[in-house]
Order: C-alpha cells, then structure tokens, then sequence
C-alpha cells in the first residue's frame, strides 16, 4: 500500500489546491473510514453545502452509466460561467460471499477521459443495502468541498424503492426502461415515490410508449392535483429530533408549489433527450431553492447522518464501558431463556 | 469500522476485441475478496492511468493480446509515474515472447502471466504486493 501514513492537514490542502492525486487518497481514507480520513472531512466539513447532489436509480441494465455519461457531457460542454465540475460516483454491489466486487460503471463512460473537470469514482456497497455505500454520503462531501459542484451518485440498482439516494439527493432521477418487464415490479416496490425525475430510456426499443403510458398513468394516481399532499419524498427517517423539530416541507402551505415529476424519453447510447433532461434537472433545482425545499432537505439529511453517527457511537461508548462478562453472562441467560430480550436490555444499560 | 480493500484496475489496452481473459481474471480477483474496477475494452494509456489515479487502486492489470504490448506498457507506466503512481504495482497478462517479458519487467512490469497461469498465484502475488510490498514471483 502506499500509504501508510497520511498526513491529514497536507491532504486536505491538497485537495483543495485541485490535486486529483490527494483527492483519489482522501477517497480511500474516507471510504474506509479511517482516523485520517475523518480528520480531513472535519476539516472539509464548512465547505460543502454547495453542490447540487444527483441520484440515479432504476433496474440493472436499465441505462444508468450510460445515462450519467450524458448528463456529465452535456453539463461540461456548457459555457464557461457556470459550466460545473462534475464528479461522478458508480456504486456496485459487493459479493455476499467473499466481499469483493466487480465495478463496471465506468465500461460506459468512456466519453468523459481527459477532462480535468470531471472525476469518476466507483465503490463497491459493501454490504450495505440500500443501494449506496454506508460512506458515499462521506465520498460525497469530499467532492462538494473540493469544489465539484455537480455530484452526480449511480445507485446499485437492485429495483427496489433505493430510499437512501433520495435522502442523499437534492434531486433523484428514476431510469426505467422498455422490455424489461419489470415496469409494473418497479411501481409496486414504490420506487415512484422517490422519483423527482422520470426517464423512460432506451426510446429507441419497442414498448418505450408502453412504459411511459404506464409511468404517467401511475404518477397520476400519486398525485392528485386536488389534495395538499406532497408525495413523500422518502419514508419519514427513524430520528428523535424530528419530534423536537418537524422541519419546513414536512407540513405544506395550501398555496406552496407541488412539483410533479417530468416524465423524459432518452436514448442514452445516442444522447437523445440529454438536453431535455438536464433542463428538468435543472429546474428541478430551481424548485427546491425557490420554496426552500433545498434547505429542508439538507436539513433532514444532516439530520439523518448525525443520527445514524450518534447512534454507532453511542452503542461503541456503551461497548466499551460494559464489562464482557456482565454481556457475556446476559447473553447466555437470554439464549437459555431465562430472560426476555426487553429484560437482557435492561439489564445490560444498568451494567457498568 | 476501518476496512481496508485492495483495489485493482483491470483493463484491456489496445484494438483487440477479446476479453475474455481480463474478465476471468477480474472476477477471480472479485472471489478473492478484492474491489475490482473493471475498464471494458479499447483503453487508450491515457485513459488507464486516468482511471487508476481517480481510483486510487493498489494494482492494474494490463490484458494485452494484440500484440501491442511494446508500445502500450511502457507508456501506462510512464503516465503513471508522471501522475505520481510509481508505487502501483502493474502486471501484464497476455502471449508475450521471452525477451519482451525481460524488457518489461526492467521498465517496471511487476509480472507477467501467459495463457498457463493460473488465476491464483496473480491473487497470491498482489495480496503479497499490497500487504508486504515485497517484490513479487516473476515468471
Ligand atoms: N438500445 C439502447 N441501449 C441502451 C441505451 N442505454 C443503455 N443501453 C445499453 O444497455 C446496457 C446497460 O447500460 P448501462 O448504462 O451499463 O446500464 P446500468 O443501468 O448502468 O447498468 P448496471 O450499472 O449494471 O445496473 C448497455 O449495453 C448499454 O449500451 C439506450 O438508450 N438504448
Ligand atoms: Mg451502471
């Protein structure tokens, strides 16, 4: 490996003097989740908040890679004032069974070599399942520090409702795509619900009218236009603080603006639709930022993280206090039995 | 918590359409436990060492059947000494005749594997490489 030491403070300047070699090693550092690598995101930490985070997710196969490639290429032949870095994250999963991983998003942008102004970068899931990596949120704020401000997050695809992307995202796109015959599966696994953008890829086949008739039908069917509902943009995080503080967006004004999910037909082999779908994309953050609902979300997401962090910490504080054998003693009173697990618990948090 | 994963890039340099080769590796790798990153074909140089810096492997592996290998290697490994990669260790896979295995082991090609290797001493000989950097078997 080559390096075994890292010196924090140098990485984290480094990075953000435009060094693409700090930059690779600070991702590694971060994705591992090591001591150096939660330094520099402290460091980094006041300086994101300014990119504007993509999420594409929808069935294997269904055209994602090839859709980012597009996206990142139309984004980067915009004119220069605010024509954004862009960096991309491919998330595969991993095997169950060794724990290694083949990532292959990159076989699909190969349009995007020689950019300085574009940084690719795959992970593997490692186990998690919510179609992201447990640190791709971590991978993410490196990026936005070091001053990408298009971030665009390839989901594993596994065709589920991927709720982590959307909790990510500022704005989640949904790929579907014709003769996969999994249209309806999709629906049902509620992954409209997620979608702030729809794309119908691969128009160029047979079925793409089929598919988007059917995506049209079904957003009709979530949003009626009569009632004050927003769509649930993803299920209400588990986390205490939502009680102290609902959040704007959570409770909407009759009289605030609902966004309906645009529905786009792309051929991302060709880049047909790219520019219609960037200009969704586009709005769609002119949307959030005009009702605040670009704040609210990175509120909850915030919220979410520390939640999810004081969590980990909390249970490997308590860990770390509790004697083994006392747990070891609970443990097997449990499996014999003798106690309920409620009872184990409470036990185990009197323990010292 | 900390997990640390070796990382390689595996690639097909060249106009060649076979990759067959590559694509057993990549996954004999895979069932090793390690994080492979997986090019596709028709790699230029450039591109390789673009990708190896921006994923920050620990390995590449060149699959190189058309005979290119002359020109193509020594110019990854140039590209990525420039990036400041010198320390990833690069491995050549492919039908390569005896004195250019010699030639590219002196400019920096840690092994080369012919079509009789098996995939279990390149994942021996990386893991060795990652954990040790000892200088690995060379065949
Ligand atoms: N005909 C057609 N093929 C497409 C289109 N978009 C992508 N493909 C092909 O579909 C296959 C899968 O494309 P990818 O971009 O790798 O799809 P993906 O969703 O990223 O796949 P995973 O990451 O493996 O889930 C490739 O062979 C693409 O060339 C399209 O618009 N039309
Ligand atoms: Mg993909």
């Amino acid at each position: 490996m080559q390096i075994t030491t890292v010196d924090t403070n140098c990485l984290a300047d480094a990075v953000l003097e435009g060094d693409r070699l700090a930059l690779a090693r600070l991702l590694t550092e971060v994705e591992n989740d090591t001591a150096a690598g939660r330094e520099a995101l402290d460091m980094l930490f006041p300086r994101t908040g300014q990119a504007h985070i993509i999420g594409i997710t929808g069935a294997p196969g269904a055209g994602k890679s090839s859709l980012v490639n597009q996206i990142a290429r139309h984004y980067r032949s915009l004119p220069e004032p605010g024509k954004p870095r862009v960096a991309i994250i491919g998330v595969d999963p991993s095997s169950p069974f060794t724990g290694g991983a083949v990532l292959g998003d990159r076989v699909r942008m190969r349009d995007l070599v020689g950019d300085p102004g574009i940084f690719i970068r795959s992970m593997a899931a490692r186990g998690a399942l919510g179609g992201l990596a447990q640190t791709t949120a971590a991978v993410v704020q490196v990026f936005d520090a070091a001053g990408f401000s298009v971030i665009l997050v390839e989901t594993v695809g596994a065709g589920q409702a991927e709720v982590d992307i959307a909790r990510l995202a500022h704005t989640t796109l949904v790929v579907e795509a014709p003769g996969m015959g999994d249209d309806i599966q999709a629906i049902k696994a509620g992954i409209l619900e997620i979608a702030d953008i729809l794309v119908v890829n691969k128009a160029d086949r047979p079925g793409a009218d089929n598919a988007e008739r059917i995506l049209r039908n079904m957003l009709e069917l979530g949003h009626p236009t009569d009632t004050l509902y927003h769509h649930p943009h993803c299920p209400e995080p588990e986390n205490p603080f939502n009680e102290v503080d609902a959040g704007p967006g959570e409770t909407r004004r009759p009289d605030q603006e609902v966004w309906l999910p645009p529905v786009i037909r792309t051929v991302a082999t060709r880049g047909t639709g790219t520019p219609e779908l960037v200009d969704a994309i586009q709005r769609h953050a002119e949307y959030l930022r005009r009702t605040g609902e670009w704040k609210s979300r990175d509120q909850n997401r915030i919220q979410t993280e520390l939640f999810e962090r004081l969590k980990k910490a909390l249970v490997s504080h308590w860990r770390s206090r509790v004697d083994d054998q006392a747990y070891g003693e609970a443990l097997t009173d449990l499996t014999e039995r003798r106690i309920s697990p409620y009872q184990a618990i409470q036990r185990l948090l009197e323990a010292k | 918590m900390a997990e640390r994963k070796i990382r390689v890039l595996v690639t097909k340099p060249g106009l060649d359409g076979h990759d067959r080769g590559a694509k057993v590796v990549a996954r004999a790798l895979r069932d090793a436990g390690m994080e492979v990153i997986y090019t596709g074909l028709r790699q230029t140089p450039e591109m390789i060492a673009e990708a190896a810096l921006q994923e920050d492997v620990d390995a590449v592996g060149l699959s190189i059947l058309s005979g290119a290998h002359m020109a193509l290697v020594p110019r990854v490994i140039n590209l990525m000494r420039a990036n400041g990669q010198e320390n990833v260790l690069v491995f050549v896979g492919g039908i390569i005749p005896e004195p250019d295995v010699r030639h590219l082991l002196e400019i920096g090609v840690a092994a080369v594997y012919g079509p009789g290797s098996s995939t279990a001493s390149i994942v021996e000989d990386i893991r060795k490489y990652v954990l040790g950097e000892k200088p690995i078997a060379q065949n």
